[in-house]
Order: structure tokens, then C-alpha cells, then sequence
């Protein structure tokens, strides 16, 4: 019996084709997919990447919520042109902690991956309630709402909690906090800026929509733009180490 | 193999002996050299595994024979890119800025590099060509904010304005009424009396001498006595028709109440030191360079 008579077994048992075609898949999954948990040169050993604190995350939230990522990718390539135009290509470990990543390959807008630090809090929120009235070429939609909308901050706890559960490393305290530290990383006048400050080093405490009360969407949102890039210190990147 | 001894008598062709309800496929296979081209793309991804990287072992991977990396091939390529630019933007770098603008072939660099740099970065709030909008000054023309000379456009460009950086230019406008130093009815007499410097109308019942005393002893010590503006502080020339947020007398009122404070990153760490030369003497030489 020929290797085509045996193959016959598959073609005749509908059963017997999908376990076959199972099988193949795992192996395949199992050689590609497997690798990149074990493998050190995976993501790779950087200075100064945090978990995203509770506005930031909040702002994230709604960056998905919104659809930015059906025109803006965060992702620089490393390719010449991209390198010159946006900085410093995206690591692996830039988004160690982006559940789901936000890379896309679709680019009606900039990339934004080096957009923190770029454009003012100010200039954030005049462009996105109106792009219009900075970049008149502009096709982005308008977002007035988000200025207006009081950000809910209610189940922010629970984003963190569920970030941990996929491997974030949030601390019990900064769970605890969340709410608090929300509200403090949006007002410099709060009392609790000193141990949000604690809780997360390095991490920018302004009125990012220059408005008070509480957070507004707006806050969150400009909080999450004004941080893309910058965690890494590339100071300290080992370059060498890292070429892959 | 399946049975093809069977001939379909119409087409003359081998069926391949699958039958339904009486119907019979004929045998049609793909073309040999289709087939062929087939397994030799197979054979050809072995030569693939070999010389690039491909195969994940336990603690690393194959990195094949041509020891091919994107990330080493871009650093290649920035560095082929530096070569291009070359000597030329070494140079840039190294010449002092009132020697770059006397020097026709590095003033034409500059300018290029600079307009380029100015596409990628600046135009989002300056606008292409550097036309400006509310908030975001208009860099053609020749009021400057921060001073207009070559040395004064690069230290602004390099720390920006409230941006953070420890060199960056700090005066801001002060809140008047919000902070309660001026009641609303001195900000009205105040806000007229600015419109009067650079000939604006006034408003009925506008008393020009309390305007004239309340500038003097609010405003002068930025503005100037005369209204005519400190690059050192900040404090824009208000004699002019130029107007960064706006002229009319509720805009003004606006500004005189709450204060204003526009931020300009800093871009020092961002783009590299030539770079910023570039940027610089393109702005320069937009047309309102001092």
C-alpha cells in the first residue's frame, strides 16, 4: 500500500482529519510560540519600565476604547526612516506590560510610541476636542466629550488586579490605592501625591487637562500620551547586547 | 496510489475512482512543473534555516550563517546615513551659529536639514512654515517671545518654555484675578488701556489715566514701562498688532484673569545637537530673525 492509500484514512474520516490537523498545529504553536517565554533574548533588560500606574491605565482604557489603534500604531520599526522621524526603535521590553500590545501595522495617523514629551498637556487636549484648530491638514475626529466626561474611576482596582493576573507586577499597596492614586496623579494639590509618588517613581503628577475637580477622561488620556516612550533609559540600554 | 485504470469514455481521461451518485472525477492533476516548483521552495527554506536565524534551542537560538540581525542592519544603515550627510553635518555641529549663517554652503544645509527636522517636529503646534495659531506663536514674523537672536531661538529650542528641564524659561503671565490681586472692574480699565497701546479702540467709560497708573504698577516690571515687552521674562511687546492669544477685549480680560503659561517641550535629548543648530537657523531665517 502506497503512502497516497494511507493518506486515504484522513480524506475518508472527517474525525481522523480534524485530530491530524490538531496535531500539526501544536507542533507548529509548540516551535514558535513556546520559545519566547523561556528565551532570555526575548524581551530584552532595560532601565526604568514600570507598570502603567491607575490614570495612566485608565487613559490606556480608553485609547482602546476610543480606537486610536485603528489609525495610530506604537511601534517604531527598526528601519532608517522610522528611526530618524520618531527616535529610538520600540523594544520588546517597551511593552512587556501592554495587555493587549498596541503595535499595529496600519498607520493613518503618526506612530505614537515616542509621543510622550513631544507636544505639550495643552496642546493635547486643544487637539484632540478639535484637530482642526492646531494641524488644519488634519483628518483625526474630534474627542470634545472626553474633556467634559468625569473619568470613572470606580473599577480601576479591579484593571490592576487583572493586569497582575497576566503577570503585571502590582503590588498589594498599589491596589489598595488605586482610586487615591488616580485622583492624585491628576492634581498637584492633592494631599496624596507623596506616596503616589512612592508607589510609583519617576511618574509625572500634573493637571494634565488644566481643569479642576475631579479626573476627567481628558486627564487620563493626555496622562497616558504624555508617558508613551519615555520609561526606557537608553542612557543605559546595552545596544550591543540586544542586537537581534 | 488510487485506482486509475479506469477511463472515462467520453473525455478518454483516468478517472480518480471517487464516485457520486454515479458521477465520476476525472483525474486532473496539478501541472509537473508546478509540482516540482513546489518541492524545490521546500528544499530552498532548508538553505533559510541555515543561514538566518530560525531555530529556537533551548537557551538560544540558531543564529544562522550570515549572522543577519535587523537591529544590527539599521545601526549600519543610520551609519551609512551619517556618512552621507558626512563631513557637512560634522561640520555643522562643530561651527558656531553666527558662522553658519555667513557661510552660503552650510546656511543652504541648515536650512534644508532644518526644514525637514521642522516638518517632523515643530509643525504640529507652529504650524507648517511656522505660521503659528492661538496659543502657539507665529515664528515669520518679528515679535520674539523669548528673543529673536540665533543664540536666544537655540537655547529656547534646546529647553523649551515651562518644560520641566532645569534650563528651561520660566516667567509666565500672572493669574490677576484669579489670584486676586486685581478686581474685575481694574481688569476691564487695564485690559482697554493695553488695547490703547498698539491703537486699538476702547470701550465707553474706559478712564485712560487709572489704566495708564494700573499697568504701571502691575504689569511694568515684565512689560516694560512703555508696554514694550522683556525677552528675558517672557513678557511679550504689546505695543504691536501681534497677538499670540488674541486682542479683543474679552480675550484680554481672559488673559489678565487667569494668567497664561504655554508650554514648549524641551528638545534637547530628543533631536541631536546639529539638528538643533538646523532648526535653529531655519527659524532665524524665516523672516523675523534678529
Amino acid at each position: 500500500m502506497s503512502v497516497w492509500a494511507r493518506h486515504q484514512v484522513f480524506e475518508k474520516n472527517s474525525i481522523i482529519l480534524v485530530v491530524g490537523i490538531l496535531l500539526v498545529i501544536a507542533i507548529g504553536g509548540l516551535v514558535e510560540i513556546t520559545p519566547l517565554f523561556y528565551l532570555k533574548s526575548t524581551i530584552e533588560k532595560v532601565e526604568g519600565m514600570r507598570p502603567y500606574t491607575p490614570l495612566e491605565l485608565a487613559g490606556r482604557n480608553i485609547y482602546i476604547r476610543e480606537g486610536c489603534y485603528l489609525c495610530h500604531s506604537q511601534m517604531v520599526r527598526p528601519l532608517r526612516d522610522e528611526v530618524e522621524r520618531y527616535g529610538h526603535y520600540s523594544l520588546a521590553a517597551e511593552s512587556m506590560y501592554d495587555h493587549p500590545f498596541q503595535w499595529g501595522s496600519k498607520r493613518t495617523g503618526p506612530d505614537l510610541a515616542r509621543v510622550g514629551g513631544k507636544y505639550s498637556d495643552e496642546w493635547h487636549v486643544t487637539h484632540l476636542k478639535n484637530p482642526r484648530a492646531i494641524v488644519p491638514q488634519s483628518i483625526m475626529p474630534g474627542y470634545p466629550f472626553l474633556a467634559e466626561t468625569e473619568l470613572n474611576a470606580e473599577s480601576i482596582a479591579d484593571h490592576l488586579r487583572t493586569n497582575r493576573t497576566i503577570g503585571v507586577p502590582y503590588s498589594d499597596e498599589q491596589i489598595a490605592n488605586a482610586i487615591a492614586d488616580l485622583k492624585a496623579q491628576a492634581d498637584p494639590d492633592n494631599a496624596g501625591t507623596d506616596a503616589f509618588n512612592k508607589r510609583y517613581p519617576k511618574a509625572v503628577v500634573r493637571n494634565f487637562d488644566n481643569k479642576g475637580g475631579n479626573p476627567t477622561e481628558m486627564d487620563a488620556l493626555v496622562a497616558y500620551l504624555q508617558m508613551l516612550g519615555t520609561l526606557v533609559d537608553f542612557k543605559l540600554y546595552n545596544e550591543k547586547a540586544n542586537l537581534r | 496510489m488510487t485506482d486509475h485504470s479506469e477511463i472515462d469514455k467520453v473525455s478518454g481521461k483516468s478517472t480518480t475512482g471517487h464516485e457520486w451518485d454515479g458521477i465520476k472525477e476525472l483525474n486532473t492533476p496539478l501541472p509537473r512543473w508546478w509540482v516540482w516548483t513546489f518541492y524545490a521552495t521546500i528544499i530552498w527554506s532548508i538553505g533559510y534555516w541555515i543561514v538566518y536565524p530560525a531555530w529556537p534551542l533551548i537557551s538560544t537560538y540558531t543564529t544562522g550563517l550570515f549572522g543577519y540581525s535587523t537591529r544590527a542592519s539599521v545601526r549600519v544603515e543610520l551609519a551609512n546615513l551619517e556618512a552621507i550627510r558626512g563631513e557637512k553635518m560634522v561640520k555643522l555641529a562643530a561651527t558656531p551659529l553666527a558662522d553658519i549663517v555667513k557661510d552660503p554652503a552650510l546656511l543652504a544645509l541648515a536650512r534644508a536639514r532644518g526644514k525637514a527636522a521642522f516638518g517632523d517636529n515643530c509643525a504640529p503646534c507652529h504650524g507648517t512654515g511656522g505660521t503659528g495659531s492661538k496659543g502657539y506663536p507665529n515664528l515669520n514674523d518679528d515679535e520674539w517671545i523669548w528673543g529673536g537672536k540665533l543664540e536666544q531661538i537655540e537655547q529656547t529650542i534646546q529647553f523649551g518654555a515651562r518644560s520641566g528641564h532645569a534650563k528651561t524659561h520660566e516667567g509666565a503671565m500672572l493669574a490677576f484675578g484669579k489670584d486676586g490681586v486685581l478686581k474685575p472692574a481694574e481688569i476691564v480699565t487695564v485690559a482697554n488701556y493695553v488695547r490703547s497701546l498698539s491703537g486699538l479702540s476702547t470701550g465707553a467709560g474706559y478712564d485712560a489715566a487709572a489704566g495708564k497708573k494700573l499697568f504701571a504698577d502691575n504689569c511694568a516690571s515684565c512689560h516694560g514701562d512703555a508696554g514694550k515687552g522683556n525677552p528675558e521674562m517672557g513678557a511679550p511687546n504689546l505695543t504691536d498688532k501681534i497677538w499670540l492669544y488674541g486682542s479683543d477685549e474679552a480675550t484680554l480680560i481672559d488673559t489678565i484673569t487667569n494668567g497664561r503659561a504655554g508650554v514648549m517641550p524641551a528638545w534637547v535629548g530628543r533631536l541631536d545637537p546639529a539638528t538643533i543648530k538646523a532648526l535653529t537657523v531655519y527659524v532665524h531665517s524665516l523672516g523675523g530673525g534678529q
